[in-house]
């Protein structure tokens, strides 16, 4: 009987096939390459075009005009959130005098491009002048600031009442009856079952608005908000140099992602409860 | 009152017509855009999804671009871009021109890369809701990889993205509006012009906006329509 008396020594494993070169490697690869090299252009051209002359005078320009959007978006935001309040409770209500009213306002702000709405107010307003100015409210509306922030909050009270009522509707009927067999009060109900189940529902959609506003306060440019698209424009029409435009998108695109990441690890924190 | 009605007749005192030609314009530049987008959304929503790292990254790093920048600076940088970019080329060749591009072109590219780059997360959304069972039933009835997707995959893809498709489509209609900052003769550009010759700025302003919730209007009729289209086959997704 014949039997193997050595076993065979511990092989490596043989090497890994070379990865075939399908189409999508390919495409991949060479989609990559261009955005390295868009990168690699983009910095280059920065770098070459950098005059510390036009830093000094037009930085501060841009610092200021960043913080003006930002103000702009958080008051308009603060302003909208409050003002959405009634206008979730209308479009809820059961009475059509309550429901009709609220159903046309965010039809209305929700169909309407932002950029009409508030030319709407800036310009058209301005036509009744006299009347505003009887009632004491023409200084108000004379400057564009104070029309991109009615404008503004007018635009996102819409869009937050309907966050809100989906938000609302969205809690189940028997956490009402469960509170309502606990004996809790109408308030206590909102206050400390409903409101705290329905805010996180919104807060995904609540992150996106705040998005979408400061994208779209790009517009107060136009009617000469200085913000940081307006100092944009100002400095690209003094020195007619492309590169106004592409600090105005790096600054976008670092408000934007950083808010995005702050809001997504926001969400992460204030959902642990939920995960399984 | 007569007023009003003589400001918005069609005629050489009246502004309807061109502000009908303006409602023209807008609907022509969101037709146009929306193939440009779908398209490129739908390869884009592909990439996402592929087994090659550098394809999806490649695809994440667009979609963070024209996803946070802001509509209107996208136009700008393509409308001023595009004109620099193709004045320095043609100046490398040699050929000295005053190179313009057209506000409509313009408009067009921007705002069909921004509608990719949304209409991506619809598709991919989309394509994730459609279980791996459709591409094996594909691949055990004998169809190639085109097949499978063309024939099967794609008709069931376009039921299931049609809501988000729907509400990308509304936001592409009022985003048209951001081109007539760069001179396109939309809606919200000729009731300007209207405004600032009659001094009527409500009214036309106020026209613009009723023109666009009509147009809104419509298209949500539309897409119900075609909503309720697709779903006669019974089939709940």
């Amino acid at each position: 009987m014949s039997f193997a008396k050595q076993l065979i020594a511990p092989q490596r494993p043989p090497p890994p096939a070379p990865r075939p070169w399908t189409i999508s490697r390919f495409a991949g690869l060479s989609l990559m390459a261009i955005w390295i090299l868009v990168a690699i252009g983009v910095i280059l051209f920065l770098t070459a075009e950098w005059d510390p002359e036009k830093v000094a005078k037009y930085a501060p320009k841009y610092f200021s005009g960043l913080g003006v959007t930002l103000t702009l978006v958080s008051i308009s935001i603060i302003l909208g959130a409050i003002a959405s309040v009634p206008v979730a409770l209308g479009r809820m209500s059961n009475n059509p005098l309550l429901s009709m009213p609220a159903f046309f306002y965010v039809y209305f702000f929700r169909g309407t491009p932002l950029i009409a709405q508030l030319f709407l107010i800036y310009y058209g307003l301005g036509e009744f002048r006299h009347a505003l100015d009887s009632i004491g409210l023409w200084g108000f509306f004379r400057e564009p600031w104070n029309c991109a922030i009615l404008a503004f909050t007018l635009n996102t009270a819409a869009y937050q009442a309907e966050i809100l009522r989906g938000a609302l509707q969205s809690v189940p009927r028997g956490q009402h009856e469960g509170a309502k067999a606990l004996g809790l009060s109408r308030f206590h109900t909102y206050w400390k079952v409903i409101i705290p189940q329905a805010l996180i529902v919104a807060l995904r959609p609540y992150g996106n608005e705040i998005i979408l506003m400061i994208k779209g306060s790009a517009i107060v440019a136009i009617i000469t908000v200085f913000d940081l698209f307006g100092e944009t424009r100002r400095a690209y029409s003094r020195t007619f140099d492309f590169q106004a435009y592409i600090w105005a998108a790096i600054f976008y695109l670092i408000i934007v992602e950083g808010l995005r990441n702050l809001w997504n690890a926001m969400e992460k924190r204030l959902t642990r409860h939920l995960k399984r | 009152m007569e007023q009003t009605f003589i400001l918005l007749s069609f005629g050489p005192d009246g502004w309807g017509d061109e502000i009908a030609f303006g409602v023209l314009v807008t609907i022509g530049l969101a037709f146009a855009t929306l193939p440009l987008g779908l398209i490129a959304g739908f390869f884009l929503s592909l990439a996402k999804q592929s087994d090659e790292k550098t394809l999806r990254m490649a695809a994440e790093v667009y979609t963070t671009i024209f996803r946070g920048l802001p509509e209107l600076l996208t136009l700008f940088l393509v409308y001023y871009g595009l004109q620099i970019g193709i004045r320095q080329l043609l100046l490398a060749l040699g050929i000295e021109t005053t190179f313009e591009i057209n506000s409509f072109l313009a408009g067009m590219i921007a705002l069909g890369v921004v509608f990719s780059a949304f209409c991506s997360e619809v598709f991919l959304s989309a394509f994730r809701a459609i279980p791996a069972g459709q591409y094996e039933a594909g691949s055990a009835l004998g169809l190639n990889r085109f097949q499978t997707m063309f024939n099967i995959i794609l008709p069931q893809l376009i039921r299931i993205a049609l809501p988000g498709l729907g509400n990308l489509w509304m936001i592409l209609l009022k985003e048209t509006a951001l081109v007539s900052v760069i001179g396109l003769p939309d809606i919200l550009r000729q009731a300007g012009i209207a405004a600032r010759v009659s001094k009527e700025a409500f009214l036309f302003y106020g026209i613009a906006c009723l023109l666009f919730l009509a147009l809104a209007l419509l298209s949500s009729i539309m897409i119900n329509r075609i909503e309720r289209h697709v779903e006669r086959s019974g089939i709940r997704v």
